[in-house]
């Protein structure tokens, strides 16, 4: 129960305006709900999904009230003669009008958020994702920038049966990869999604961003973090073995960080060149931010799997 | 032609034959119908028991007892199990009992064909079954089976789909059999519109269920020649979307997801009335509820794919008709609420578990009517939040329908009350550790958590390890029911005998009958008789 008081205890400092540090550990904040996140699409989210909830609570409250007063005040013995109606128009059209009023009501925001979201346009920065078996592999065309994200090696060797490492000495437990994806604050970043071998699926929290990773399609997704921090994620679509074991991190820096950081990856060897036509994917506009036919599909069915960080 | 057959071997005068041949070569409905409840039975039990490996290994975070191998091959086999033979075989062995009662027919329509329906499944979960044991193991894809992962699995790949191929045959013979009995086979005077709720749900069930196994059929037949003959329906390099087989997919399962909670419907709508002593209240629109939700159970399929890419329009489309089945699935719950209004209620416990149906699966569907929101899906999608939802819909929802279904009808079926008292505590241990099995996994997915995933990150630890403690409660509160039942099945000296109307406020032919029910009824046509349609007067304050 101890993470339950802490998380409790962090709700409280939160509300009375103490938690100075919170952007480092949004996740943990928001341990009930989800977090509203730092991108305007994870706010955006986060507005309809707390519409949603009350709109259901107060219906909630509402039929489930009735249902309970009738339960107790025409139980037998307060209530022995039933009634006899079984049918009234005015009310059943009523009640159907209704809901329907409150879904459109629900559905104008919604397709308002989901326009917004499909809006991969503009990007001031394209980033390569690649699901693969049990990785994320990130390449930045327009900085010849290529490198694979694993599991970090405390949790990979806490992780397998008997392992003999309990995992809460972890830090960030199954959340940390050697090599997170670093990207540059307040900048639009789109994401190009793709897979090498099975489904995978790429998802950040609080940056309000989920989608599928195919192979030999490509799909669409962008985000602006408008706060610096690391955001954790984790692979969203069951791809085998390893995949309670494909986390995903990404730290949002300044922009001089961020240039900073990409001299050192090249000076660490992870430079490489794109071909023109890769250049030109990422720098063209072409597509409402929807699945595309790769040009080049993987090669094969996939080999059987294996071993896995897990093992 | 059949029912004449029937008739008059009927007159002939035998009863059942003796020892384990009755079983096997029986075309009794009654027969198939204990059959079809025994079976579904002892699948939740086996489905019960993987959903345990699963919650402990779920207990903390870190590898306890399983690899993360097998832990996919649990994830896969329990929802295969528990939705193809726990609860649609419950629901086909309560039509088999049920439906023909209620009608007023001497059996169903195809009672050979009925046999070999339900004869097949217990060699398709054995087939099924036996992938555990086979190298590789099981599928490791979750019973959705998307390719390229489930082409990974090892040789029991082929297994697992000629069971889905068996279990598709039985469901469709079990669907056939029903529609044909309804629309042939109702005594005279038995109109539509005069039919008891569940047998309206089970009309529309079994042509969503016609309609709908064939896409699955053909979704595994390509995986099967994507692996072995060489085709490339779902493989990019031959030029094939793996995408094309979740459109299939969940064409399949969208509806699928409605055949197994509209005879629920049904049975909420058969016990609600009785033990408010009232009429249902709007029988018609109960009707056109079910078949609006059966329509519009086509064509919102592709909200399994809000984070798949799809375009634009696609995505706005889906979003609106899955947040339009709202509607009619509201109509249904405030008519319950206003047939127990003003009514003269007592809680036995079918009543106990109906009014929980109302109640939790409405928090099911509430979830689902967030998740509808496309730009929110992209945060629940594949989180315990959807592991919350549809185990909501299905566990308190369609399991609860069964089981109230059961006690409500044994008395008819054995002649022996079961045990109220016990049937209390089983109520009340099941409703509230239901709740705390999977009420903690909404906060778990809002907070992050995907779902199909053997270990965890810290932060998960409490909701989880309240969550597994509830499922092994849940688990064994169960075993109560299991006494409950085979007390009135099997030891029946002694104990309360039930009347042929069971319950004073009960309606409908099959209470006309003594009980338990002869193991032929209605081999002369019944009069349908007022008393027994009590929504057809007029309502009078
Ligand atoms: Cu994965
Ligand atoms: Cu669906």
């Amino acid at each position: 129960m101890l993470t339950l008081k802490r998380a409790a205890g962090r709700a409280v400092a939160t509300a009375a305006g103490i938690a100075g540090t919170a952007h480092a550990s949004l996740q943990k904040d928001a341990f009930w709900n989800l977090p509203s996140g730092v991108t305007s699409l994870s706010r955006e989210e986060y507005g309809l999904h707390m519409m949603a909830f009350w709109v259901v609570v107060v219906i909630g409250v509402l039929v489930f009230g009735t249902m309970f007063y009738s339960l107790f005040a025409h139980r037998r013995s307060r209530h022995p003669t039933p009634s006899n109606f079984h049918e009234n128009t005015t009310v059943e059209v009523i009640w159907t009008i209704i809901p329907f009023l409150i879904l459109v009501g629900m559905a104008i925001p919604a397709a308002a958020t989901l326009i917004h979201a499909y809006d991969t346009r503009n990007a001031d920065l394209t980033i390569k994702v690649t699901g693969v078996q049990w990785k994320w592999e990130y390449a930045y065309p327009e900085q010849g920038l290529q490198f694979v994200s694993g599991l970090d090696a405390a949790s990979t060797r806490a992780a397998p049966l008997d392992s003999g490492v309990d995992p809460s000495s972890v830090p960030d437990y199954l959340r940390g990869v050697d090599h997170p994806m670093v990207v540059p604050v307040g900048e639009k970043i789109r994401l190009l999604i793709t897979s090498a071998d099975v489904d995978h699926g790429w998802w950040v929290e609080d940056l309000g961003v989920k989608k599928n990773a195919y192979p030999g399609f490509i799909n669409e997704a962008w985000f602006k973090a408008d706060r610096i921090g690391t955001y954790r994620g984790q692979c969203t679509v069951l791809c085998g073995y390893g995949h309670g074991y494909m986390p995903i991190v990404v730290k949002v820096v300044s922009q001089q960080d961020f240039k900073g950081w990409a001299a050192q990856m090249k000076h660490d060897g992870f430079g490489y060149t794109p071909s023109a036509s890769e250049l030109a994917a990422v720098t063209s506009d072409s597509d409402a931010g929807a699945r595309t036919r790769a040009p080049v599909a993987p090669a094969s069915t996939p080999a059987p799997a294996t071993s896995a960080a897990g093992d | 032609m059949v029912y004449a057959d029937t008739h008059d071997h009927a007159h002939g005068g035998h009863g059942p034959a003796t020892g384990i041949m009755r079983w096997i070569t029986t075309t009794n409905h009654k027969d198939l119908g204990t059959l079809y409840l025994w079976f579904s039975m002892i699948m939740f039990f086996i489905g019960g028991l993987f959903s345990l490996v699963i919650r402990a290994e779920l207990y903390e975070p870190g590898l306890q007892f399983v690899t993360p191998g097998f832990y996919n091959e649990m994830v896969t086999l329990h929802a295969l199990v528990m939705i193809f033979g726990g609860i649609m075989p419950a629901f086909t062995g309560l039509a088999n009992w049920m439906v023909p009662m209620m009608v007023g027919a001497p059996d169903m329509a195809l009672p050979r064909v009925n046999n070999w329906g339900f004869w097949i499944l217990p060699f398709a979960f054995t087939l099924m079954l036996s992938s555990l044991f086979l190298p590789g193991g099981a599928p490791q894809s979750g019973w959705t089976l998307y390719p390229p992962v489930v082409l990974q699995t090892g040789p029991s790949l082929p297994f697992v789909i000629f069971a889905i191929h068996l279990m598709g045959i039985s469901s469709i013979t079990g669907a056939i059999n029903v529609v044909v009995t309804i629309l042939n086979l109702r005594a005279p005077g038995m109109t539509l519109m005069k039919m008891p709720m569940f047998v309206w749900s089970w009309l529309v069930t079994g042509y969503l269920l016609i309609a709908v196994m064939p896409a699955l059929a053909g979704a595994v037949t390509m995986l099967l020649t994507d692996k072995y003959f060489g085709t490339s329906f779902f493989n990019p390099a031959g030029g094939g979307d793996p995408v094309l087989f979740e459109h299939v997919f969940w064409f399949f399962g969208h509806p699928e997801v409605y055949i197994m909670i509209l005879p629920a419907f049904g049975i909420i709508s058969a016990i609600i009335p009785t033990f408010s002593r009232k009429p249902l209240f709007g029988y018609s629109s109960m009707v056109y509820a079910i078949a609006a939700i059966a329509f519009l159970s086509f064509i919102v399929w592709a909200h399994h794919m809000f984070a798949d890419g799809l375009p634009l329009p696609a995505e706005m489309f889906f979003m609106f008709s899955t947040m339009l089945i709202a509607v009619p699935t509201g109509v249904k719950i405030f008519n319950w609420i206003a047939t127990m209004w003003r009514g003269s209620l007592t809680f036995e416990t079918p009543m106990l578990f109906a009014v929980a149906f109302v109640f939790l699966f409405s928090i099911g569907g509430f979830s689902g009517l967030m998740m509808a929101l496309a730009p929110v899906d992209f945060q629940y999608h594949n989180t315990y939040f959807i592991v919350a939802h549809f185990h909501y819909v299905l566990v308190p929802g369609a399991l609860f329908a069964i089981i109230a279904a059961i006690y409500y009808w044994i008395p008819k079926w054995t002649g022996t009350m079961y045990n109220e008292t016990l049937g209390k505590i089983h109520f009340w241990l099941s409703a509230i550790f239901i709740n705390v099995v999977f009420f903690p996994q909404h906060f778990l997915g809002l907070a992050g958590m995907p779902r199909r995933i053997p270990d965890y990150a810290i932060q998960f630890t409490d909701l989880n390890k309240i969550s597994t403690i509830g499922a092994f409660v849940f688990f064994a509160s169960q075993f109560i029911f299991i006494y409950n039942i085979l007390r009135c099945a099997l030891f029946r000296k002694g104990m309360a005998k039930a009347s042929a109307r069971v319950w004073d406020g009960a309606r409908g032919l099959e209470w006309t009958v003594p009980s338990p029910a002869p193991y032929h009824t209605f081999e002369d046509p019944p009069e349908v008789d007022d008393h027994e349609v009590p929504w057809l007067e007029h309502s009078a304050t």
